[in-house]
């Protein structure tokens, strides 16, 4: 089972949490938000929320910007 | 008393500066504390990007300590639907509902393309956010966009990063008549003279990234622009004498010696 992280094909997780925890070393990682399939997953939903198998994954945080 | 003693308000929050600042662009990130010492900023800018790892910890922890509140940007997004999604992110992300809206329409001018935008803006301010959106110094689509509900609008001085300063001046002056909410000039600022010229011209806010961070010197520059707001404020609510295209003396003419002289 595959997902699509951040673009690139990458294995899938349990649950968003268990992906952060792999992706970011985190479980619960300050400064950042996740989508599946353009919808935002809550932070309070990361811990129990299933990835589907194919499923486009955004992690993202805040960079320097104007 | 002149208003420029007067703070800033938008969507009922109140700013502790008239100068906002954009984080792109600095050479090293050690540098963002001393910036913002020397710039008090009333916002700060991020922008919300893919994740890779958590090396930018450090950014977030350095701009939330200096209490300054964050103003994420949707900078790259190139429609509506990709805004709204990079919006609805940031506000999970950061926990603030502000968001300055940028809708890029061409990779080399990076103008703002203003249909996506309007589109984008009327979406947002339907979700509760308090939208900020970077448009052009037109004072029709600033109408329209304060008519969706911005909480300001953002007209550009010149385009992103050019450092040209206000090129079209009278453009800007009719956005600021066109609109009640607070307009900021966002884009092209250089130097130091144009921030007060934005000011001079009615803006109640400059947003400055590159003129500040791409500085040969980004701390005395982020002073300098700070100093350049202020004037500029200032100067606005002093009221400039009229322009004249002939010469008015400010001495006296009665009372001279001239007549006497040899």
């Amino acid at each position: 089972m595959t997902i699509v992280l951040n673009g690139s094909p990458a294995a899938t997780a349990a649950t968003v949490a268990d992906l952060l925890e792999r992706h970011l070393g985190v479980r619960e990682p300050h400064g950042v938000a996740v989508a599946i399939e353009s919808e935002v997953v809550p932070r309070s939903q990361w811990p129990h929320h299933a990835l589907p198998d194919g499923a486009r994954v955004e992690i993202v945080t805040a960079v320097q910007g104007g | 008393m002149a208003e420029e003693s007067t703070s800033l308000s938008i969507a009922g929050t109140e700013l502790g500066s008239r100068l906002f600042l954009g984080t792109g662009g600095l050479p090293h990130l050690s540098l963002l504390d001393p910036v913002l010492e020397a710039a008090e900023p009333g916002l700060v800018t991020v922008s919300i990007r893919r994740a890779s790892g958590l090396g930018e910890g450090g950014l977030l922890r350095t701009l939330q300590r200096s209490g300054v509140p964050l103003l994420p940007n949707t900078a790259g997004c190139t429609s509506a639907r990709e805004a709204v999604l990079t919006a609805r992110l940031a506000r999970e992300a950061l926990g603030t509902s502000w968001v300055k809206l940028e809708v890029i329409g061409d990779e080399t001018s990076l103008m703002p393309d203003v249909l996506e935008l309007l589109e984008a803006a009327e979406t947002l301010v339907r979700e509760g956010f308090v939208v900020l959106p970077y448009t052009t110094d037109d004072p029709v689509v600033a109408r329209r966009l304060e008519d969706v509900g911005c909480a300001a609008v953002m007209p550009l001085g010149s385009p992103i990063g050019s450092g040209l300063g206000v090129l079209n001046p009278y453009a800007v002056e009719a956005v600021v008549a066109a609109v009640s909410v607070p307009v900021v000039l966002d884009a092209g600022v250089g130097t130091a003279s144009d921030a007060a010229r934005a000011m001079e011209l009615g803006c109640s806010a400059v947003l400055a990234a590159t003129a500040v961070t791409r500085a040969e010197d980004p701390v005395t520059m982020a002073r300098a622009l700070r100093l350049g707001v202020e004037a500029g404020a200032a100067a606005a609510a002093a009221g400039r004498i009229p322009r004249r295209t002939t010469a008015r003396a400010s001495s006296p003419t009665v009372g001279r010696i001239s007549g006497q002289i040899g």
